[in-house]
C-alpha cells in the first residue's frame, strides 16, 4: 500500500460502469519524510476521506476489486484508510491531528 | 490510475485475437496540474467515446484489459474514463 495526501477529485460522466457513484481522489504521493515525491494516482474512495486528509492507498486490482464486489472490473487504486499517525525510525512524520 | 489527455489514434488491421474492435489511442499522460509527464502510452479505449483532445484517466497493467469487452486481452493501458473536471481541494473545503 501507498501513503497519500488527497488534494482533489476527478468529476466524470463517461467511465467505465465500475466507477458509477463512487468518488474519484486525487492523491499525492507522500514519502517516508511525509512530504509529497511528486507522484500522484487517481483513487477510488472507499472510506469518505475528506481533502487534505492522509490516507492509506491500495493500489493492487484483486483487492480493489474485492471491496467493490465486481469482477472484473478495470480497477486498481483505492483508498482505504485515513492516516492519523506515521512513525520513521522512531520519528513522528505524520502526527495525529495534522 | 492516472490523468492523461488523447493525442491521437492508432490503426491496426492485423491484431492479436480478441483485440478485434478495439480502438486504440494514443494517450499522453499528465500531472496532476495537467502538465505533459513522461512519454506517451498507446492504450485502449475502454468508454468507446473518448477522442483526440480529451482529458481522461486511465489505468495500467493487467487491469487495463478489464475494461474492455473481452478482459483475457494483451492490453497494458485503457482509459477508463473522461475527466469533465479536476477539482483541486483545499485541506478543510469539507467537500
Amino acid at each position: 500500500m501507498k501513503v497519500g495526501r488527497v488534494v482533489g477529485t476527478v468529476v466524470s460522466t463517461i467511465n467505465s460502469p465500475v466507477f458509477d457513484g463512487r468518488k474519484l481522489l486525487l492523491c499525492d504521493l507522500l514519502g517516508t519524510d511525509g512530504e509529497a515525491t511528486g507522484g500522484y494516482v487517481i483513487a477510488v474512495d472507499a472510506v469518505d476521506a475528506g481533502a487534505g486528509e492522509v490516507v492509506l492507498i491500495l493500489d493492487e486490482g484483486t483487492g480493489a476489486r474485492q471491496i467493490v464486489q465486481q469482477d472484473p472490473a478495470p480497477i486498481r487504486a483505492m483508498v482505504v484508510g485515513v492516516v492519523d499517525e506515521m512513525m520513521v525510525d522512531g520519528a513522528s512524520v505524520i502526527t495525529p491531528g495534522m | 490510475m492516472q490523468l492523461g489527455r488523447v493525442i491521437g489514434t492508432v490503426v491496426a488491421t492485423m491484431k492479436y485475437e480478441g483485440l478485434e474492435g478495439v480502438k486504440l489511442l494514443i494517450v499522453q499522460p499528465l500531472d496532476r496540474h495537467l502538465d505533459p509527464e513522461g512519454r506517451p502510452v498507446v492504450a485502449a479505449d475502454g468508454v468507446h467515446m473518448a477522442g483526440p483532445g480529451e482529458l481522461i484517466y486511465f489505468v495500467g497493467s493487467r487491469e487495463a484489459a478489464q475494461a474492455l469487452p473481452e478482459t483475457f486481452v494483451p492490453v497494458d493501458h485503457a482509459i477508463v474514463g473522461i475527466a469533465d473536471a479536476v477539482d483541486e481541494l483545499s485541506p478543510g473545503s469539507g467537500s
